[in-house]
């Protein structure tokens, strides 16, 4: 973590309800623990009339209540909150550990990837579930984890022409991402495996299985053990 | 338990409130009512708080069974609606006996109506909501669009303290909305824009484009997003974008020059770069757009942006919004 005079802070319009605050230009594991940082503070400390906030990789969407407050007003509150940001004390990590099956019907793109990359498919699986990941950031749809990043042999990008319809658990790789889709949606990304966890279910505390700042760990298991770790 | 019967669904109709704010870090958009100003009048008809959750149809209405009655109201576009076979008047309360049968049918106006009932539906709020959001299947009833064969349920949590003295009275007295008022909220097809937050990415030409041109709405057209078929956008400098979130109304430049407005069961977050995005006060003019329509882009500032919800704002707490038939 930069200490306190060095962060810096870039503020854009995002429209005549939203603001939003970048911690540099480019994806770092600096800027994206200044944007959880921030998060942090703005659930301890809310701000009245700041209605939602959609953190990413190295930025932070605060959308407010338009009659509450002007841009620059609430610019300069949210300043005086980046000026502590070094004092913020996260919560230590969890480490998520997440069984996926590879390949086959599951993984219908690790066959494609492998050849891309000249390795084998079960070295692709290897390079795959040898790191520990970053859940930089939840969005797209509910539960949906951007982790990051991906050993460099395996850095791939999205499908030309994304699929209608990929299966809920499906796990993929887009750029130096990877991710596992918690609904059947529409996807770009190429799909590796399939996970037996269901990433969100609105009959748990927290919701989503995965939250902003987890550490993820991906665990190979056979189609058996899919099985056996499928919800009834 | 006063219920509706749900004898034909139309072509996609959704229990609807105000949306769940507040629960973008978990990658939740709000979802709710595609236009607001719609439901909280027609809430507002039937005595309810202006965010009790409604039916929101979509081109093509329901055939719903009332066996108990209810007072209810029909606001947003018009969908030639009849009660036992009599014409119905939008924006305008009725009583519906035990019984009876309401039938909609094609628009003739916009993209949707709202069918709002005293008491409201009752459903299993999620994250405090009743809001469908039809893509994770969350909300609403039982996540998903109405079928044939589903009944729902009225409660009273809905109703305005302030309205008992109107169910008293008003049982049999209609109200309906002030036409001056109705007037100024009724939805636009010159969509009024702020900069968005990659603004500086694109050219003068491309500007001249966006703000030029007309743009019609394509088939690819849903609570998600709209996508906009018309002259092509001079790409950007899209090299550099980094995902980032993404607010309601953005207008997002994608691959080919054509611009998506990014809508109430948004996606949080996105890669595209955002030319423009739709003022708030011009946001239930979007879920009043059909495929085909012909729209334009007008450019405003902050300022005027704040001013046009302001004026709206007033409009619609005004107190002679809502008036009895005589």
């Amino acid at each position: 973590m930069p200490t306190k005079k060095s962060v810096k802070a870039r503020f854009e319009r995002a429209s005549d309800q939203s603001l939003l605050i970048y911690f540099g230009e480019q994806i770092t594991l600096e800027a994206n623990e200044c944007v959880r940082r921030l998060l942090h503070l703005l659930e301890q400390e809310p701000v009245r009339g700041v209605r939602n906030l959609h953190p990413a990789y190295c930025s932070l969407l605060i959308k407010f209540e338009a009659f509450e407050w002007r841009h620059e007003e609430l610019e300069r509150r949210l300043r005086k909150y980046i000026g502590r940001l070094s004092k913020v004390k996260l919560a230590e990590p969890r480490l998520m550990e997440i069984p996926v099956c590879y390949g086959g019907e599951f993984g219908p793109d690790l066959d494609e990837v492998a050849a891309m990359h000249g390795l084998t498919p079960n070295r692709v699986i290897e390079l795959h579930t040898s790191t520990t990941y970053l859940v930089y950031f939840l969005g797209f749809v509910p539960g949906f984890a951007y982790l990051g990043e991906l050993p460099r042999e395996l850095v791939t990008p999205r499908l030309l022409s994304p699929r209608r319809k990929v299966p809920a658990g499906s796990v993929g790789i887009a750029g130096n991402q990877t991710g596992v889709y918690p609904f059947e949606t529409p996807g770009g990304w190429r799909l590796l495996g399939r996970s037996p966890l269901e990433m969100f279910r609105t009959d748990r505390d927290g919701l989503s299985l995965l939250t902003i700042g987890d550490r993820v760990r991906f665990l190979p298991v056979s189609r058996e053990r899919f099985a056996e770790l499928q919800p009834a | 338990m006063t219920v509706i019967e749900v004898l034909a669904p139309g072509l996609l109709t959704t229990v609807q409130d105000l949306g769940r704010e507040g629960f973008g870090p978990m990658g939740v958009s709000p979802s709710g009512a595609a236009d607001s100003i719609a439901l909280r009048i027609g809430n507002r008809l039937v005595g309810n708080t202006e965010g009790a959750a409604a039916l929101e149809m979509t081109l093509l209405g329901g055939v719903f069974l009332f066996p108990k009655g209810a007072l209810a109201a029909l606001t947003g576009s018009d969908f030639g609606a009849t009660l036992d076979g009599a014409d119905l008047p939008p924006w305008t309360s009725f009583k519906v006996k035990p019984g009876q049968t309401l039938r909609l049918g094609p628009t003739r106006s916009g993209a949707r109506c709202y069918l709002c009932t005293q008491g409201g539906i009752t459903v299993k709020p999620f994250l405090g909501s009743a809001s469908t959001h039809l893509l994770s299947g969350l909300g609403g009833y039982e996540g998903r669009a109405l079928r044939k064969g589903d009944v729902l349920k009225m409660g009273d949590a809905g109703i305005a303290a302030c309205s008992y003295s109107s169910r008293a009275l008003g049982a049999n007295r209609s109200k309906k909305v002030t036409p001056k008022i109705l007037e100024r909220l009724l939805p636009r097809k010159i969509l009024r824009v702020t900069a968005g937050p990659q603004s500086g990415w694109f050219s003068q030409v491309a500007e001249s484009v966006l703000y030029g041109g007309t743009y019609h709405v394509s088939e690819e057209a849903n609570r998600m997003g709209l996508r906009l078929h018309g002259p092509a956008l001079p790409e950007g400098a899209h090299g550099g974008m980094i995902s980032e979130g993404v607010s309601l109304g953005a207008v997002q430049i994608a691959a080919g020059g054509m611009p998506i407005i990014l809508f109430v069961e948004q996606q949080t977050t996105g890669g595209y770069a955002k030319m423009a995005n739709v003022i708030s006060a011009d946001f239930s003019s979007l879920g009043q757009l059909r495929p085909r329509d012909r729209i334009r882009f007008e450019r405003v500032t902050f300022e005027t942006a704040r001013k046009l919800l302001m004026e709206q704002e007033t409009l619609l707490t005004a107190k002679d919004l809502i008036v009895e038939t005589t």
